[in-house]
């Protein structure tokens, strides 16, 4: 498994570059985005394989982050992390493929773990979605890679 | 004195003190008291004047009843014995007109005349024939040899002179028979005057008032002018005595008199005059016959006013009673209810708030998570790093307090989550042992009897299986908190009513003091100190309010404490 790229996004900067470097000692490639718009930019230039997502962010949201994201990027696995979360946040953000909402603050080894397992999830789809491909069955391969985005 | 009654009394006062919570515990013994006085006085008091204004119509009323018959009877016996007496005299005055003065004079017409009279009207025991000039008997039909007896000093004959009739007092006389005299004068034109005389025994006077029909209690009788009795009296003596009754002489009319007779007792007097001779005649009857009606009337009055007054009593008191007991009743309801209304605004403003500085602390509490797990990683990494151990307690230390803040700030965004409820159906049976599973492990280590008592069939029920599944894990940690080793906890379930079910928590543990038991539904509140949050209980209570349903809590230090919880069939039923 080639090193996985992570793209953080977090309006905490203590925070979110703390973490960053928490990760890159993790062997993760870790990307830091600011705010919202700063995360779509950083993807458009380097598509992560995981993104972990604030919520209340000033600019572009994390809710609105992760629409675009999955619309323009459905492969990407994103990690919801989340001081404010209420119970209709974590609906909305599940319906739009979210692959899991976390609470701040959370153990790294918790935030790893999930990391990994979006990762493989990803991996696993975009696996799948190859055979099925390789084998013709273009359809199948498209609605593997669109499962999430809803 | 009026001051003091004002002050005892006290009505307002104790209508105000309605509205005060807070005021004297026994102002509804006061209440009631004065609504008892007021009711009863209300009532008693116009009672008490209609049954006297009754009282006094009655008797004005029944009095004339009673009077009426008694002077009818009286005015109607001496009327018979006015005619009888008249009858008499016009009788002898016949006599007088009808035989001349020769004719009288002869034994054997005179003899006759006696002998008609006697068969024809009886009572005539002898017939005399008197000159007028000087008195003397000129001839006698009778038992007596009267004949040459000189009249001329004695006063009926010269009141028959005077007047031309005469009638006298009762004497006893012939064969010790009371009797009356009856002369009648006869003045000849040519200016001889003579008189005839009869003698009449009384038996008639008997007759006349036996036939009265007096009861045996009552008596009647004739009185002369002086007073003498003319007739026996059943009460006052025999005839000829003097009656110890003393009644007025003049007037023509009949009168009614109560009052007391020498011997003491209460009579009930009727009298008349005679027009002539100067006789009275008495009907008198003890107070209690004649009155008996009244008596009657009165005591009737008396047991229907009484019995009223007891009724009035009796229901003003009950019902004044139960009266003040509802209000008392309504005003713990609403005691209760705005205490209740009170503690829910508490809990959910302080769920509030704790949600808000539970997002608030999330955010650094998370940088102090990542800044100390960077150390920590940046030591660990880092190989001749000195006092590394130490640090790396430290930093232990730093992460283990951030966890334990998570979860602080984790349990009060759930406490304040308006989370919404999933309804299904569930077994609640069902759902209780899923719970145990989690608790089955602590329970057998420590050797903790859970027995369960669940209610066979038991309806399913509309519920949040999540929710619910937290409501018992919360109560049941708490009771396994509370038991020692080898205690014992019991869980029942039943169906309270057609709407609700209940489960009911018990175990033998160490039991809660009052004052925990007061706050034990407030957030924060704990007596585990270092272990608890304080939320557990207050997160339970939300959640069983929220599904409709009711939780209550009962416990005594040192046996042990229960937890029921009710909860609808139909969530908001």
């Amino acid at each position: 498994m080639k090193e996985m790229k992570v793209l953080l996004v977090d309006d905490e900067e203590e925070f979110v570059k703390a973490l960053s470097e928490r990760m890159k000692m993790r062997d993760v490639d870790s990307e830091v985005a600011l705010g919202g718009e700063e995360a779509l930019k950083t993807m458009d230039e380097k598509l992560p394989d995981v993104m972990v997502l604030d919520l209340k962010m000033p600019g572009i949201d994390g809710m609105e982050v992760l629409r675009r994201a999955k619309k323009a990027y459905p492969g990407v696995q994103i990690i919801m992390l989340t001081g404010h979360g209420s119970e209709k946040d974590e609906k909305e953000a599940r319906r739009l493929g979210v692959f899991e909402y976390l609470q701040k603050p959370v153990s790294i080894e918790q935030l790893m773990k999930t990391v990994t397992e979006a990762y493989k999830k990803k991996f696993e789809d975009a696996m799948s979605a190859a055979a099925f491909a390789e084998s013709g069955e273009f359809d199948t391969a498209k609605e593997i890679l669109d499962r999430d985005k809803k | 004195m009026a001051l003091n009654l004002k002050k005892w009394f006290n009505i307002r006062e104790g209508l105000q003190m309605l509205t005060d919570v807070d005021s004297a515990s026994d102002r509804y013994a006061l209440l009631q008291r004065n609504i008892r006085i007021l009711m009863i006085v209300l009532t008693i008091v116009p009672l008490s004047m209609m049954a006297l204004i009754n009282y006094h119509q009655y008797q004005s009323s029944l009095r004339e009843e009673i009077i009426t018959p008694e002077t009818l009877l009286a005015n109607k016996t001496r009327h018979s014995f006015e005619f009888f007496l008249k009858e008499r005299q016009s009788l002898i005055k016949s006599i007088s007109y009808f035989y001349s003065y020769d004719q009288l004079s002869d034994q054997k017409t005179l003899n006759h005349i006696l002998f008609t009279l006697k068969k024809e009207f009886g009572g005539f025991v002898d017939l005399g024939l008197i000159n007028g000039a000087d008195g003397t008997q000129l001839c006698y039909a009778g038992p007596y040899n009267l004949l040459g007896k000189n009249y001329a000093d004695q006063g009926w004959f010269q009141e028959a002179m005077l007047k031309g009739t005469y009638i006298s007092d009762v004497f006893m006389g012939y064969r010790k028979f009371p009797h009356i005299a009856i002369a009648v004068q006869r003045l000849e034109q040519s200016g001889r005057s003579w008189i005839v005389r009869t003698t009449i025994d009384t038996t008639m006077f008997d007759n006349l008032i036996a036939a009265m029909g007096l009861d045996a209690e009552s008596d009647a009788f004739i009185l002369n002018k002086d007073g003498i009795l003319q007739t026996d009296s059943r009460l006052y003596g025999k005839v000829l005595e003097h009656c110890p009754l003393t009644i007025p002489r003049g007037g023509h009319a009949t009168y009614v008199e109560e009052r007391k007779d020498p011997s003491g007792r209460d009579i009930f007097l009727t009298y008349t005059h005679f027009t002539y001779p100067e006789y009275t005649l008495v009907i008198v009857k003890p107070e209690s016959t004649v009155l008996k009606t009244w008596y009657a009337l009165k005591s009737d009055l008396f047991f229907v006013f009484l019995a009223s007054s007891i009724l009035i009593v009796y229901v003003v008191f009950r019902l004044t009673g139960i009266m003040v007991n509802r209000i008392r009743e309504a005003d713990q309801n609403r005691e209760l209810a705005f205490r209740e209304l009170q503690h829910h605004h508490k809990l959910s403003s302080i769920g509030r708030l704790a949600a808000g500085v539970a997002h608030e602390i999330n955010n650094p509490l998370a940088i102090i998570n990542e800044k100390a797990g960077l150390i920590k990683d940046l030591i660990e990494y880092t190989t001749d790093f000195k006092q590394k151990e130490k640090f790396s307690s430290l930093i232990a230390a730093i992460l283990q307090s951030v966890s334990r803040c998570r979860t602080i700030t984790h349990r009060l965004l759930g406490f304040a989550k308006r989370m919404e409820v999933e309804i299904e159906k569930l077994d609640l049976n069902e759902l209780l042992e899923e719970v145990l599973g989690f608790l089955e492990k602590e329970a057998l280590y420590r050797n903790i009897d859970i027995a369960l008592e669940l209610a066979k069939d038991l309806p399913r029920i509309d519920s949040d299986r999540g929710q619910l599944q937290q409501v018992f894990l919360n109560i049941l940690n708490n009771a396994m908190a509370a038991v020692e080793d080898e205690g014992k906890i019991s869980i029942t379930t039943w169906e309270k009513d057609a709407d609700t079910i209940a489960v009911s928590i018990r175990d033998n543990g160490c039991g809660m003091s009052d004052e925990t038991l007061r706050h034990i539904f407030e957030p924060f509140f704990t007596t585990k100190r270092e272990h608890g949050t304080g939320l557990g209980l207050s997160i339970t209570y939300g959640i069983v309010k929220k599904l409709g349903g009711d939780i209550e809590v009962m416990s005594k230090e040192h046996e042990g404490t229960t937890f029921n919880v009710f909860l609808p069939k139909k969530p908001n039923a």
